[in-house]
């Protein structure tokens, strides 16, 4: 049973299926929790405080990102040789804390600062013939890319920002990579 | 002189990480994930619309500003931690079997936080050099969208909130990386 549209549920409105949170029905091939917006945005989607946080909480990450030494290409091979637990303690404690949180605003049923619904959108397995498609077949690709550069998105921008400057061809690499699949969406199987 | 703190444990680092998750969604229902923004800066990019395809053809400031600023400020914090708060002379404290491995690979030079002898702007004229910047870039922003998320949307957030097609994704991660690591580079970097 769904209603018209789950989108604009309240937070404490009963949701059998997901204990609390408002969900999102799953769309087909999009990448629907990036391209999300509700009624009321301001044009840029976000106030001039709202600006400065994100911008702050950004900075904290990139910190906690390079003085963790997660943005290392060497941490990054010793990962993927299984030869230090550091990288697996970062990321499962990072996920671990991040479902408590996830739980704690499910249990309290708290809203946004603007009281709006918290909903996190389920990621849609797609509409190909091939199961899941394009999250083994693209993670695969993504990985390459990861164990190769010896980093991610995140990292990539940190070590820019830190001088590295050669990271400025990566991401003019990974622009035209995120460019050629959009040319070639529509032939991938997702 | 802070130096001292680096390399912060993994159990302090990883939890202030996973703390981003509630904290975004709690500040303006927004999700954590980087990768998002190789499109939204894409879709930034001042074309005629088309000359675009469709799928960078979207109102990116309502979607993405937020997350755009959000990745300045990663940079920021990199140029705080790697300027300021880092030693770049010192090497990198890495597991000895790694380092054995890397120097038998002719990977010696274990200093700052990205190999010189295969990631610096010398080291795009040679293959391996180039296949590590642009190559991996490259397949970094293609995968990324393919799959829908990368280590912070999927691993993190994807595995957090219960979603199997993260596990899948992260476990396409994993098969990638595996195959770089232990057939790829021994193979490109064999002496």
């Amino acid at each position: 049973m769904t209603p018209p549209d789950p989108r604009w549920r309240h937070a404490d409105a009963p949701d059998s299926a997901s204990g609390g949170v408002a969900t999102l029905a799953p769309e087909a091939c999009t990448d629907t929790q990036q391209v999300d917006h509700r009624p009321g945005d301001p044009a840029s989607g976000v106030s001039f405080g709202a600006f400065l946080l994100y911008g702050l909480l950004g900075a904290a990450f990139g910190l906690v990102l390079v003085q963790s030494q997660v943005v290392s290409w060497f941490r990054i091979v010793e990962m993927f040789r299984f030869e230090s637990f550091h990288m697996y303690g970062v990321i499962g404690s990072a996920v671990a804390t991040a479902a408590l949180g996830v739980w704690a605003i499910q249990k309290l049923g708290l809203t946004t600062a603007s009281g709006e619904p918290i909903r996190i959108a389920p990621k849609a397995w797609g509409d190909s013939r091939v199961p899941g498609a394009r999250y083994w077949m693209g993670g695969t690709v993504f990985g390459l890319g990861w164990a190769l550069l010896g980093a991610c998105p995140g990292p990539l921008v940190a070590l820019l920002g830190g001088g590295i400057s050669v990271m400025l061809v990566a991401l003019v690499a990974a622009l035209a990579g995120t460019w050629s699949y959009a040319l070639l969406r529509d032939r991938l199987p997702h | 002189m802070l130096a001292a703190v680096s390399p912060l444990p993994w159990y302090v680092a990883g939890p202030l990480i996973g703390l981003l998750v509630p904290i975004l969604l709690l500040v303006g229902g927004r999700t954590f994930g980087v990768s998002a923004n190789l499109r939204h800066a894409c879709a930034a990019i001042p074309l005629p619309q088309g000359a675009k395809p469709s799928f960078l053809r979207y109102d990116w400031r309502t979607t993405g500003a937020w997350n755009l600023i959000f990745a300045l400020g990663i940079g920021v914090g990199g140029f705080v931690g790697l300027r300021l708060l880092s030693d770049p002379s010192a090497p990198l404290a890495l597991a000895p079997e790694t380092a054995a491995a890397l120097a038998g690979m002719g990977i010696t030079d274990l200093t700052g936080f990205v190999p010189s002898q295969l990631i610096s702007w010398s080291a795009l004229a040679t293959p391996a050099g180039a296949l590590l910047v642009i190559g991996g870039g490259f397949l970094v922003g293609f995968g990324a969208r393919w799959a829908g998320g990368c280590t912070s949307g999927h691993a993190i957030t994807g595995l957090a909130t219960l979603q199997v097609p993260s596990l899948v994704a992260v476990g396409g991660f994993f098969a990638g990386g595996l195959l770089v690591v232990h057939v790829l580079l021994p193979f490109l970097l064999a002496p």
